[in-house]
């Protein structure tokens, strides 16, 4: 393994193949970008012919500059693979902080419509998917990206498989996200919820999202433990659903493919059912399954406590992955809808309450043993804050599915309540825990910069979620209460506009908390950064930084 | 340690199962009682919602529920209700001239009720939810009026609007007497100061008011009339009584003059069926300054 045998060094086959396919990208974005037929498909293709020749450059760069590729292991200890999960890690907090602040624009927006500016690029429309695509895509899937690579090599005892291929899925995702994000500035969408970007960047990330399994995947064939860790299930399960989904929803055919448009395949009720049965997924296995992988490791680890129940674990995981996918007819009750869809939809959601307390349940009684340390460590009670988020916010879900609670919360703020009960609370906390734990491990650093700063992040994001959730809560049920509201005499007691009027004040509470949260999440960036530059190193760790190895099982 | 063989977690009183990542390891807890039986409990209730509700979709059709139960009937019976609560009174207000409803208290309530609704659904975005007006918008709650404040009036504006392309549309313009060269730019802040005064305003230092009404007497008497009183069969708003729907500094009135106003009601015939547009009216004539 360490002999060196430099006398040739050969191209590896992702190297050369590589070069020449992104060389032919290089070719057919000038051909396109030519023929282009709007202008927003032009930068786009023209964003990718930079890329890709930048992309040439890094890989042949790299080739000239290395000897021979990475060890698997040094001196038996596994030689992981950091460089693209910092890369990713770096991504999220700057993406967050990002589709915080579009947020708060917006819900500015609802409250001063002036704040529209009047130019399109601004616009509520557009700059909403910009918000959503940010928070959860970017923000929440460089998360999810960043700690899936590291848990699955320290629980496989591996290096991460394959040499480019890593860089690539975190690379190609982040480029997805500049092609979807700049998209929605230029008006491209296809008017899909949480699925706008049009087909061209919905293939694109197809190849990187297969290159995400493929890479999970071999990670995990080449562990060097006997069992795949409960998180590393979460993950995969992610990984594909998340692959089935994006394939169901998409497909589409273009106007021309020199130009954005695109018309997709589905229509009518079956379009928005395949809409809804995406959207709900997407919300089952990206923000839950995926960030339920996140709590199953870094929980146990920074409580440095045994997980609470490995049956827990095995039965919840099944009962989740069987019942969410049924799930999303409930986003369509009382619509077009057949009945006994809608029927199904509810009932599955109810039946979902329990696998999903599952997880809660294991996330809050690993601690058992450990409770005082919620006192010292502010880091371990923002992990186990997301999973009380968590359990709240899949209590309400199945809540909010019965067909008579809907008829009251539907097309009101309460959804938007609940949606950031679950975002805020659950994803947005569970991430910035992991990356409080992630940050010194991957900079070889003894601990955070300051865990005093810790301490105002959470407080201020606390009080910002709970003034957020509240504010849409009580003016939801306001909304709803006062859409069916009748006079004596059988006509509507408001008009529309009157419910609107009513909102106002809970708007600007709503961006209040808003407000909070984004502070919070500067105050984090802030220590993470100083994290990096000036804390100090940890001493006698080569390898494997911030975990003590364990002894071979 | 070899696998499976769990250790002794002094905390919890648990063994853990043996295996080990990263140094996490797991208990061998069993699951807890009340999260299994509440799973089943709501598995249960599944079962017995599909046997009540339509579920199961099946070869032919779907399982349709013992209850016979269907959205579109449950819509039915909604809307029979109402119907039943509103007494086919909406029918009654369709059927009776204005003046009539006006005589009659039952259906003055209904009207009036009904058409505070319409009004916000339709209006408000304009004229605002209290009818107050905006910039360009007229006030509804006083009692000057563009095009008349009689309900034959009223109902006349709101089934063809003012501008809108409807064939009976409301038609009246303010002419851009300054873009168009009709007047020069100090003959216009004469007059501007003129149309002040006819309000009680102050007027500027050094303004001719002989050559102010003059030129008012020459260009804007014929819509507005000698006194400047307005004339409601061509919208021309009433100059005299200090209620200003562009604004009353010279500036403004300048502006106006020079580039003239034509603000755009739509036609809500067609949009509205008649019996709501007679609730809207009264509605409307109720807000203070109907005549």
């Amino acid at each position: 393994m360490t002999k060196q045998t430099d006398s040739v060094k050969w191209m590896t086959i992702g190297e050369g193949g590589l070069t020449v396919i992104l060389a032919a990208a290089v070719f057919l974005s000038i051909i396109a970008a030519a023929k282009a037929e709007d202008t927003a498909y032009a930068f786009h293709v023209t964003l990718a012919g930079f890329a890709s020749l930048a992309s040439i450059f890094v890989i042949l760069n790299r080739y000239f500059e290395r000897g021979a590729l990475p060890p698997q292991e040094i001196d038996g200890r596994p030689n992981y693979n950091f460089g693209p999960i910092k890369f990713a890690a770096v991504a999220s907090v700057f993406w967050g902080i990002a589709g915080f602040t579009v947020g708060l624009l917006i819900a500015m927006q609802l409250a001063w419509p002036d704040l529209n500016f009047n130019l399109p690029w601004t616009s509520f429309g557009r700059l909403r998917p910009l918000h959503t695509s940010a928070v959860v895509f970017a923000f929440g899937g460089n998360v999810l990206i960043a700690t899936s690579f590291f848990v699955v090599q320290k629980t496989c005892r591996t290096r991460l498989a394959g040499d480019l291929a890593p860089w690539f899925v975190v690379l190609g995702y982040n480029f997805f996200i500049v092609i979807a994000g700049t998209g929605y500035l230029l008006g491209v969408t296809q008017s899909k919820e949480y699925a706008e970007p049009e087909w061209y960047a919905d293939l694109w990330l197809t190849i990187v999202w297969v290159t995400y399994l493929l890479v999970f995947l071999m990670t995990l064939v080449k562990r060097k433990e006997p069992h795949i860790f409960v998180a590393n299930w979460f993950y995969l399960a992610f990984i594909i659903t998340i692959a089935v989904l994006h394939l169901g929803n998409n497909p589409a055919l273009p106007v021309s493919i020199f130009g954005s448009k695109s018309y997709v395949a589905w229509s009518g009720v079956q379009d928005a059912m395949f809409q809804w049965w995406y959207g709900h997924n997407a919300v089952g296995f990206f923000l839950t399954a995926g960030f339920l992988a996140i709590m199953y490791y870094f929980i146990p680890k920074r409580a440095e406590r045994p997980v609470y129940s490995y049956r827990l674990s095995i039965v919840h995981f099944w009962a989740i992955i069987f019942l969410y996918i049924w799930a999303g007819p409930h986003h369509l009750h009382y619509s077009a809808l057949p009945d006994w869809t809608q029927t199904l939809g509810m009932t599955f959601s109810i039946m979902l309450w329990m696998p999903s307390w599952g997880g809660m349940i294991n996330g809050l009684m690993t601690l058992s043993g450990a409770w005082d340390k919620l006192r010292t460590d502010p880091v371990l009670r923002m992990l186990v804050v997301s999973v009380a988020f968590y359990g709240m916010a899949t209590f309400e879900g199945p809540l909010m599915s019965i067909k008579v609670v809907n008829s009251l919360s539907h097309y009101t703020d309460w959804t938007i309540g609940h949606v950031h009960s679950g975002a805020l609370g659950w994803v947005g906390f569970v991430s910035f825990g992991a990356l409080y734990c992630l940050v010194p491990w991957l900079w070889n650093r003894k601990g955070l910069y300051s865990l005093k700063l810790v301490e105002w992040h959470f407080w201020i994001a606390t009080l910002g979620i709970v003034l957020y959730i509240s504010a849409m809560w009580v003016s939801g049920i306001l909304q709803g209460l006062m859409w069916r509201a009748y006079t004596s005499l059988g006509f509507l007691e408001y008009s529309f506009i009157e419910s609107v009027e009513a909102m106002h004040p809970f708007y600007i509470i709503r961006a209040a908390g808003g407000g909070l949260f984004l502070i919070g999440a500067l105050i984090m960036a802030w220590n993470l950064w100083m994290t990096v530059r000036v804390g100090e190193a940890e001493e006698g760790v080569l390898s494997s930084p911030g975990a003590k190895l364990q002894p071979a099982e | 340690m070899s696998d499976h063989q769990g250790e002794f977690d002094k905390a919890t009183g648990k063994t853990t199962t043996g295996h080990s990542w990263d140094g996490i390891k797991e208990l061998n807890t069993p699951l807890p009682r009340w999260w299994v039986m509440t799973f089943y409990l709501t598995i249960i209730w599944s079962i017995g919602y599909w046997v009540v509700y339509p579920s199961w979709p099946l070869a032919q059709g779907y399982a349709t529920g013992v209850m016979g139960y269907s959205s579109r009937a449950d819509v039915a019976v909604d809307l029979a209700n109402l119907e039943k609560i509103r007494g086919g009174k909406l029918a009654a207000l369709g059927a009776t001239p204005l003046a009539d409803i006006q005589k009659d208290p039952a259906l003055l309530a209904l009207a009036r009720a009904r058409g505070r609704v319409v009004f916000g659904d339709n209006c408000a975005p304009c004229h605002g939810t209290g009818a107050a007006g905006a910039k360009g918008f007229p006030n509804l709650n006083d009692d000057d009026w563009l095009w008349g404040g009689s309900l034959e009036q009223i109902v006349k504006t709101i089934q063809f609007g003012a501008r809108s392309g409807h064939a009976e549309t409301r038609e009246g313009a303010m002419l851009a007497f300054g873009r168009d060269g009709i007047l020069k730019k100090p003959e216009i802040e004469t007059v501007a100061n003129y149309v002040r005064s006819l309000s009680g305003l102050s007027t500027a230092k050094g303004y001719d008011a002989s050559a102010g009404q003059k030129l008012f007497a020459d260009n804007c008497a014929s819509c507005h009339g000698d006194a400047g009183k307005g004339n409601p069969d061509m919208g021309a708003p009433n100059l005299t009584d200090n209620i200003w729907l562009y604004g009353s500094d010279e500036a403004t009135i300048v502006e106006t003059i020079t580039n003239g106003r034509n603000g755009v009601m739509p036609a809500w015939i067609g949009r509205l069926d008649p019996a709501t547009i007679k609730a809207l009216t009264i509605y409307v004539h109720s807000l203070g300054g109907g005549q």
